[in-house]
């Protein structure tokens, strides 16, 4: 089997790139980077609690289409976005839309855990107090309780709450932003490699969570474990040279994938 | 820039997929050899033929622990997906069968003495069914092997096609042997020693008819077993790269 690593002229994504109940939906959507393009004409819905894994070798794209969907991308100037994102079949590239209330609903976590340079307690609070989130300080006390239980954080640090936030393990820092990042209620969390930086006992905690958090929030999560992908995600998502070349159940996709091009990917002939 | 995807980046887990699946090719060799022997044995009463086909069971015996040991190494290491992943449960589960099909070769050589042993009366019965549902057999392995090696989804229903005539042959020749019970009371005793083995080839037929569907699940994805013949042909048009 050989085949060209060029684009693929008229690509037609393989699999089942549409959900019944889309939470997210991308339709033609093209990224630029000054001249150059990064995204090809994606269209992909993400269903209403469904975790969906991008997959994919780097540079083709996965991250730049998961900055795109709370327009993280805006803070790079020459960045271009052709295409829309609907957000429950609202456009969020749409001229009257605020980016910092459409962050809340749609938080993102990263590579690299990030918390503030504050306490564990005004980490978690920062968002809902900017928000305007809470109207007393009980109930801002019961928020970041509340965000750091479904974090799975809060047996951790519950006799510490104004400790650095800076001086927990790396895996408890991750799980901290993720309690930073549901503090504000959001409806969909994008996870750009979130377990990169841990080792396995802390990816294991954040895979459980992710798990959990599905009965509540819509989940995109980008990550270069194909294991992971396996383990945490109902649909599978693979990207390569900035084309969606298939989408399907992730049990299939790992079994039986539809395009030669995944099979080569997740069976490790290249990438 | 062309990339070629027969290879993976990993030149050692190209080299441990390859190595199971040469194994398991090799321990058919040795399977099909015991088979053919068997039948040999039963057909000309060679019972020092008999004698090695029982002492070689044991070498068909480790080579199944060997190569499923392999594929476990290979799962615990690379965690395969997608192809190389049914590579590898479909050679586990082939040798398997391949271990089976041992097993009654070596019934049938011990079989094979107990007729040799025993009273001449019958001991004659039903030697062209067992030649000719032996050949049969032989000829399965050969081509369920061959299948495997050359992920031909085609020849493999062929075998299953096959697997249905011996069915027939092996329904017929126990018709021809309740007949020569009913004719010959003292040849019950070793009308039973041939009747086990027309079962053991009966069996090692369906053997290569289960190797036959995981050939079809290598190379299609598809789970075939427990499907008749016609579900098995239209579900082995299945293929996953047909549309890329």
């Amino acid at each position: 089997m050989s085949t060209s690593m060029q684009h693929i002229e008229n690509h037609i994504t393989t699999g089942i790139p549409l959900s019944q109940n889309p939470k997210l939906a991308a339709r033609n959507v093209d990224v630029f980077y000054g001249d150059k393009q990064a995204i090809f004409d994606v269209s992909l819905d993400i269903g209403a609690n469904e975790v969906i894994a991008l997959i994919g070798p780097s540079g083709c794209g996965k991250s730049t289409f998961l900055r795109t969907l709370n327009r993280m991308n805006d803070t790079i100037d020459i960045c271009k976005i052709k295409g829309e994102i609907l957000l429950d079949d609202e456009n969020i590239y749409g001229a009257d839309v605020d980016t910092v209330p459409l962050r809340a609903r749609v938080g993102m976590v990263f590579q690299k855990p990030n918390p503030f340079p504050k306490s564990i307690y005004d980490n978690v609070a920062y968002g809902p107090r900017i928000h305007g989130l809470a109207q007393s300080r009980v109930e801002l006390d019961e928020t970041v309780e509340k965000s750091l239980q479904r974090a799975g954080l809060w047996n951790e640090v519950k006799d510490r709450l104004h400790a650095p936030g800076t001086g927990l393990s790396g895996g408890q820092q991750q799980r901290l932003c993720i309690a930073r990042t549901i503090a504000v209620d959001p409806e969909v969390i994008l996870m750009d490699e979130p377990c990169s930086a841990l080792d396995p006992i802390a990816t294991a905690k954040i895979e459980e969570l992710i798990d959990e958090l599905r009965e509540k929030y819509t989940i995109a999560i980008v990550t270069h474990s194909m294991q992971q992908a396996a383990r945490v995600s109902q649909r599978t998502a693979y990207f390569h040279l900035g084309q969606l070349i298939e989408v399907n159940p992730t049990k299939q996709v790992f079994t039986t994938p539809q395009h030669e091009l995944t099979e080569a990917y997740i069976t490790g002939r290249f990438g | 820039m062309d990339m070629n995807f027969n290879q993976h980046i990993s030149q050692q887990f190209n080299a441990d997929l390859q190595d199971i699946r040469n194994q398991m090719l090799a321990m058919g060799g040795l399977v099909q050899r015991q088979v053919a022997d068997s039948i040999e044995a039963i057909c000309t009463g060679n019972t020092s033929s008999a004698d090695k086909i029982i002492q070689r069971e044991d070498d068909v015996d480790a080579m199944e622990i060997n190569i499923d040991r392999e594929c476990t190494h290979i799962l615990v290491r690379r965690q395969p997906a997608a192809s190389d992943l049914r590579m590898v449960l479909a050679v586990s589960r082939v040798v398997r069968d391949l271990e089976r099909m041992g097993d009654e070769a070596a019934k049938i050589a011990i079989h094979a003495l107990e007729v040799a042993n025993g009273n001449q009366a019958g001991s004659k019965m039903c030697n062209q069914s067992i030649r000719h549902m032996g050949n049969a057999v032989i000829e399965m392995i050969s081509e369920a092997l061959d299948a495997f090696a050359r992920h031909d989804i085609e020849g493999a229903i062929n075998v299953v096609r096959s697997d249905k005539m011996v069915d027939e042959q092996y329904a017929s020749a126990i018709r021809e042997l309740s007949t020569y019970m009913m004719e010959d009371p003292r040849s019950i005793g070793q009308a039973i020693n041939i009747l086990w083995i027309l079962r053991a080839i009966e069996r090692i037929g369906d053997h290569a008819r289960n190797i036959c569907e995981q050939v079809i699940y290598l190379v299609s994805g598809a789970d075939v077993r427990h499907s008749s013949l016609s579900e098995m042909e239209e579900q082995a048009q299945i293929d996953p790269q047909a549309n890329t």
